[in-house]
């Protein structure tokens, strides 16, 4: 009788309403095609649901800008001159992967910043450690320590 | 004392840089069209699928373009705007019909106003991704030129209209055609 209700419980994963979701079917002249495509819906945000990719997105707009961009290669267009198309429509805002500019420094350099501003502190801080005098004890303090320290390793 | 003064500083600092990150909106894109040629789009006109509508067509006005849909829910929450807009008669506004069945169009139209000199026809939303648009209803501000001078995105607010389209409107609307 469990074994049967887990059974069940199983087959129904395998009907699970997000197995369905909406997949347009394409076929490409090449492989190249077909990549160029997987590439750039990959890499294009929807701008609907903004954290999500084109690939990702079953929203209305989405599926349109995908339809384009199929539309797009089967014309013969590459990839440079697709994504001009969507940043001329959409903005920068549009790409995972934005240009190096003046206004994008901070956000492709900032985190080596953070990690090398990280490490030098590390550095300091180690440093530091190291050359803190090492603690002078007068001769009865030392017979005291390793007297102690005898004590311990007897028992 | 010193020792505690840095995190303090340190920390005052994220919470001022994460405030700002927070109450700014995600969903305003700076469009790039802004400054540019009105894209061309050559559409029948809702009402009157004989007649076209295209942006040449309003060379040497300023003029506003709303894309609307009647499944727009957005869309609903400005019209009353629109309408008092449209019945000053202080710019004409054109509008564009997106991704929309006409005959819902129409009714929608008919049942709530209609504040547009003539609506464009978009039903397969080419146009709507030629002017980059992502969020219905948006709002286009196009000079005499046939520039775009502003970009609003969703539903307009009494505040959009008085602080930032009207003066755009008087200001473009009193400037010579280039």
């Amino acid at each position: 009788m469990q074994l049967t209700k887990k059974t069940i419980y199983l087959l129904f994963l395998f009907f699970s309403t997000s197995v369905y979701a909406g997949v347009e079917v394409h076929s490409f002249a090449n492989q190249q095609q077909e990549q160029q495509y997987i590439k750039l819906t990959e890499e294009l945000r929807c701008l609907v649901c903004q954290n999500q990719n084109l690939a990702g997105s079953d929203a209305e707009l989405a599926q349109d800008l995908r339809k384009q961009i199929i539309e797009m290669i089967d014309a013969g267009k590459s990839e440079e001159e697709i994504i001009e198309y969507m940043v001329a429509r959409y903005g920068d805002f549009v790409l995972y992967r934005p240009p190096l500019d003046q206004r994008t420094f901070i956000l492709w350099v900032g985190p080596f910043l953070i990690l090398l501003t990280g490490l030098i502190v590390l550095v300091v801080f180690v440093r530091r450690q190291q050359h803190k005098e090492k603690p002078t004890l007068s001769a009865e303090q030392q017979v005291k320590a390793k007297k102690l320290l005898n004590e311990e390793g007897d028992e | 004392m010193n020792r505690y003064l840095l995190p303090l500083f340190i920390f005052i600092a994220l919470v001022i840089l994460l405030a700002v990150g927070l109450s700014l909106d995600p969903r305003k894109v700076p469009s790039p069209f802004i400054g540019k040629p009105a894209p061309a789009f050559n559409l029948p006109q809702l009402h009157d699928d004989s007649k076209i509508i295209k942006p040449a067509d309003f060379k040497g006005h300023v003029w506003l373009l709303n894309v609307w849909a009647s499944w727009c829910v957005s869309c609903r929450q400005e019209h009353p705007l629109l309408m008092e807009l449209a019945n000053s008669k202080q710019v004409p506004v054109y509008g564009l019909n997106y991704k929309d069945d006409q005959a819902d169009a129409i009714l929608w139209l008919k049942q709530w106003g209609n504040p547009y000199q003539a609506s464009a026809f978009d039903s397969a939303g080419g146009t709507g991704i030629d002017w980059g648009v992502y969020g219905v209803p948006e709002t286009f501000v196009i000079d005499k030129d046939g520039i775009i001078r502003h970009k609003h995105i969703g539903a307009l607010k009494r505040s959009d209209l008085d602080e930032t389209i009207m003066p755009l409107v008087k200001k473009l609307q009193s400037a010579a055609q280039g």
